[in-house]
């Protein structure tokens, strides 16, 4: 597999991404930077990451959408390569034309940065087939702008076709019918705010992240313990 | 020549911001605000002869998104020329 994680200024999962694509198929992806205008050749994975692309200035994703090497992911994903958008990736796929709706500041106003329980709605696509229909898993969220807005024309549209690849099972948000990811109508395209990249080692999954919540909501003791985790983890 | 682009929120979409503004505003004792709905506004600086068909595109593909927001342009001094 050829992968490739698009870098914009100011993504910040790029790193964790091609972590967790190298681990799961054994090969380093490309990283292409922004102003780049082609993809490298037999690229057959395009990964978009999270973070705060431009600062997010304008609207969440927006200068992304419009960066050089946009047009020949927009072409791409027009002959069926594989794009995978993650949290501020589903925000620059949205404002790019490849997915429908529009996420915004989420309902409650609050930066959410927790682990959060999804149902995956649709295990047939090419992302999604190793889930079961139904499945209930947990993946983190870390977002500001993650509640998802469609009109309910368009909304009735993705779930009639099966196009809902995430549920949350919990409020989170305010997502329009709960909608945590969705697949473009060729099956190629998929964009989810919950980054599946920060549970690809034990170290970063459940216990972090719950270690990370109790240090941030009690400011309790096992902090040291936790900075002296994280500091292990960026050594390895 | 100079043009503002006022970009809103659809009517119906539901405004975060403009409800917490709106709260803040009750909070200080402001009476009598029955809604609040926030916005941005943009100022351009451009060459003389600029349409307003080009200003139009311009919100189209990016100052604006069309899916959640309206534009309206206003050349400076003169009113509105375009919406959306």
């Amino acid at each position: 597999m050829r992968a490739a994680v698009i870098v914009f200024p100011g993504s910040n999962c790029d790193r964790d991404l091609a972590v967790a694509i190298g681990q799961a198929t054994g090969k380093s992806p490309a990283m292409v930077w922004h102003r780049e205008t082609a993809l490298p050749d037999g690229t057959d994975l395009i990964a978009i990451p999270g973070g705060f692309s431009y600062g997010d200035y304008l609207r969440s994703g927006a200068m992304a959408a419009r960066s050089p090497i946009m047009q020949a992911v927009v072409q791409a994903a027009g002959k069926g390569v594989p794009v995978l958008g993650i949290c501020n990736g589903f925000q620059v796929l949205t404002e790019a034309g490849l997915l429908p709706g529009a996420l915004m500041r989420n309902a409650g106003l609050h930066f959410v940065c927790r682990p959060v329980g999804l149902k995956v709605e649709n295990s047939q696509s090419i992302f999604t087939s190793a889930y079961r229909s139904g499945e209930d898993i947990t993946i983190p969220v870390a977002h500001h702008d993650g509640n998802y807005q469609a009109d309910a024309e368009t909304l009735d549209r993705l779930e009639g076709e099966g196009r809902v690849a995430f549920r949350y099972t919990e409020e989170v948000n305010g997502s329009a019918r709960s909608i945590a990811g969705l697949i473009n109508d060729g099956g190629n395209v998929l964009g989810m705010m919950p980054h599946p990249s920060a549970r690809s080692s034990l170290l970063m999954a459940t216990q972090t992240a719950d270690a990370c919540s109790k240090a941030c909501s009690k400011q309790s003791r096992s902090f040291p313990a936790l900075r002296r985790r994280v500091r292990c983890l960026c050594k390895a | 020549m100079k043009a503002r682009v006022f970009v809103t929120l659809k009517p119906g979409v539901l405004d975060p911001q403009g409800k917490a503004i709106h709260h803040a505003l009750e909070g200080l004792g402001f009476g009598g605000v029955n809604d609040v709905r926030a916005g941005k506004l943009i100022e351009l600086d451009l060459a003389d002869g600029t349409s307003d068909d080009e200003i139009a595109e311009m919100c189209r593909k990016l100052l604006a998104n069309t899916v959640i927001e309206n534009f309206k342009i206003e050349r400076q001094g003169a009113p509105a020329a375009a919406d959306a």
